[in-house]
């Protein structure tokens, strides 16, 4: 049989893959995903999802991008000046609306950008939407899954899933 | 059935719209018209390009003309498309969840149509990229304290920040339909667009972020946005332009025109794709209610620049009374009575609720911003300080060809939208239907 890579349990309601997720967390188990058609309140903080990486860029980027637009602005001054009814060359007032631009932009690009990298995204081909039913987890279908690792017991995971009374159990080979 | 059960259920059907569309022919009808429309655009564009502004109405003094004040008119109904979308949701209307998706949509196209206009104005299109700051030969830079060099980073910004949070908005939605669509093709087209997103809680999680916020940095953006483009006008020392109310007066004219098209977009595509589940009585209330706030910070517009005027006496005074009794005070009081007459009927619930009088107030309201920029612009420009700087305007043929080309090439995007995209947040909806909220 090929590797595997999790362990699905279907549930119709968020409710009851919440309640199921905190069983599982109870028990000990660290390393769980869910799947949902749409985010559901608390549950990234009960599986363990707490990074805040896309915040932290954009914040990084948005500085970045405010500073390098002010930069900009004084280098291209200073490179080819152009004096104007004696206006002082490095005019910071005048500046600042591109400064504000390019820290949206900066803030926006490095934000939406990390959310595609942290996700892995794009990635088209994927073990789970090969798995039985998984269509259904973007209409009206929640699913919790056990993340198979080096010492992953088919078995007991099996046992730990059927527990919270899933309307079904699916196997996701890697 | 609860209402949030109903809405869910209706939330779900909205994914498959595009594979079984329920209105075919209306749609051929109206794509065939924007068709049409479009090679008034590219017809008007090749003739622009090949015997140059000389064919608009454009000359000194009023230099500007239609070009400039149809890109005002465009990008302000752009801005109602952010501020529904990224507004609402910060303060937690869940309403506006059954109205972003394609007034955000509506934004895209609005300020692509917008972008068009300043860079064909340009006399030499094809040297538009002189605007960015590039190590060129030729040794210059763009001039950064212009207010031009402003709008290009503020519109180039915000055309680009609109695409993205639009696109990460739609992207589980696309998931979904890419799961329920039976066909290879839109399977293959949708699975393309989700780019592989799974819905997993860590996705999930980092999405939020992300989405929220952009949201939040994009309603400054938008307020950033216009207040530049008053700054075109408020920055030089034209009669009837200096004034410090033009940037808060153009945001909120900006807004009122979007929100106008807005409740046309509502009332139209309700009725069209059947959305009377998701788009309820309520939506149209809201929309009514926020034209007509809208409507009245702009009407306060109004009176503060009458009031600089009269103030400053002179000839910001002289501006005024030629505004009122001017050979332009058609677009004055056309603007005046179409964006502020039809509607007061909005203080009436009834009114509001009811989708065809709404959709000719909006319809109203768009015309009549539409007068306000082109009194704005023209009404200053024909009659400047020297003798020598005054000349009527009047627009051509061509001038008119390429405004109702615009509208062509907005209109057969947003019918291209409509056809293959979810037109409504699914997702969202379902979200706020499960968390018991009001939908």
């Amino acid at each position: 049989m090929a590797e595997p890579y999790a362990l699905l349990a279907e549930f119709d309601s968020p409710e009851r893959l919440m309640d199921a997720a905190r069983r599982l967390r109870e028990q000990g188990w660290r390393r769980l995903e869910a799947f949902t058609p749409f985010p559901v309140e608390g549950l990234d903080r009960l599986l363990g999802f707490t990074d805040d990486k896309v915040a932290r860029a954009m914040l990084i980027g948005g500085a970045a991008g405010a500073v390098l637009g002010f930069l900009m602005q004084v280098g291209t001054n200073l490179d080819y000046p152009l004096w104007v009814g004696g206006r002082p060359l490095i005019a910071v007032p005048a500046f600042m609306l591109i400064c504000f631009e390019m820290l949206v932009l900066g803030a926006v690009l490095s934000g939406i950008g990390t959310l595609f990298v942290a996700n892995r995204l794009p990635r088209l081909n994927h073990p789970v939407f090969a798995a039985d039913r998984f269509d259904l987890s973007a209409d009206d279908r929640f699913f919790l899954a056990i993340l198979a690792d080096a010492d992953f017991d088919r078995d007991d995971a099996g046992k730990a899933l059927a527990a919270l009374g899933p309307r079904a159990i699916i196997e996701v080979s890697a | 059935m609860t209402a949030a059960a109903q809405q869910d259920v209706a939330a779900r059907h909205v994914v498959v719209i595009p594979t079984r569309f329920p209105a075919p022919r209306a749609w051929w009808a109206l794509f065939l018209l924007a068709l049409c429309l479009l090679a008034l655009f590219l017809i008007s564009v090749a003739v622009l390009f090949a015997r140059g502004p000389g064919v608009w109405g454009n000359n000194i003094p009023v230099a500007w003309g239609f070009p400039i004040s149809n890109y005002i008119w465009w990008l302000g109904i752009g801005h109602a498309g952010t501020l529904i979308s990224a507004m609402l949701l910060l303060v937690g209307q869940q309403w506006r969840n059954s109205l972003n998706r394609f007034a955000e949509a509506m934004t895209l196209f609005a300020v692509m149509c917008a972008g068009l206009y300043p860079i064909l104005h340009l006399g030499r299109p094809w040297r538009f990229y002189w605007m960015a700051p590039y190590p060129s030969t030729m040794g210059v830079w763009p001039q950064f304290k212009s207010p031009l060099t402003w709008d290009f980073f503020a519109v180039l910004t915000y055309l680009i920040v609109s695409i993205l949070f639009w696109y990460i908005g739609i992207i589980p939605d696309l998931a979904a339909a890419r799961d329920r669509a039976k066909r290879r093709r839109w399977q293959i087209f949708f699975g393309l667009g989700a780019l592989g997103w799974r819905g997993s809680a860590q996705h999930w999680h980092r999405w939020r972020q992300s989405y929220g916020l952009t949201a939040a940095i994009a309603v400054p953006l938008v307020v950033s946005v216009h207040s530049e483009i008053s700054l075109l006008m408020a920055a030089g020392p034209v009669p009837g332009w200096v004034s410090t109310v033009f940037p808060p007066y153009f945001v909120l004219g900006a807004a009122f025109s979007g929100f106008a098209v807005v409740s046309m977009l509502t009332v139209w595509l309700r009725a069209m794709l059947r959305l009377g589940t998701l788009v309820t009585p309520r939506h149209l209330n809201m929309l009514g209610i926020l034209l007509l706030a809208t409507g009245l910070m702009t009407a306060y517009g109004y009176l503060a620049e009458v009031f600089t005027a009269a103030w400053a006496g002179g000839r910001e005074a002289e501006t005024m009374w030629d505004r009122f009794a001017g050979p332009y005070a058609w677009s004055y009081w056309g603007a005046v009575i179409l964006n502020f007459v039809p509607l007061q009927a909005l203080w009436w619930k009834r009114v509001r609720l009811s989708p065809i009088p709404l959709f000719l107030i909006g319809l109203s309201v768009a015309i009549g911003m539409w007068l306000e920029r082109y009194m704005l612009l023209v009404s200053s420009l024909y009659r400047d300080w020297l003798e020598s700087s005054q000349g009527l305007f009047r627009a051509t043929f061509w001038d008119w060809s390429l405004y109702a080309g615009t509208l062509g090439l907005f209109l057969t995007c947003f019918l291209l939208f409509i056809r293959f995209l979810p037109v409504i947040s699914a997702f969202e909806v379902r979200e706020a239907a499960q968390e018991g909220g009001d939908g």
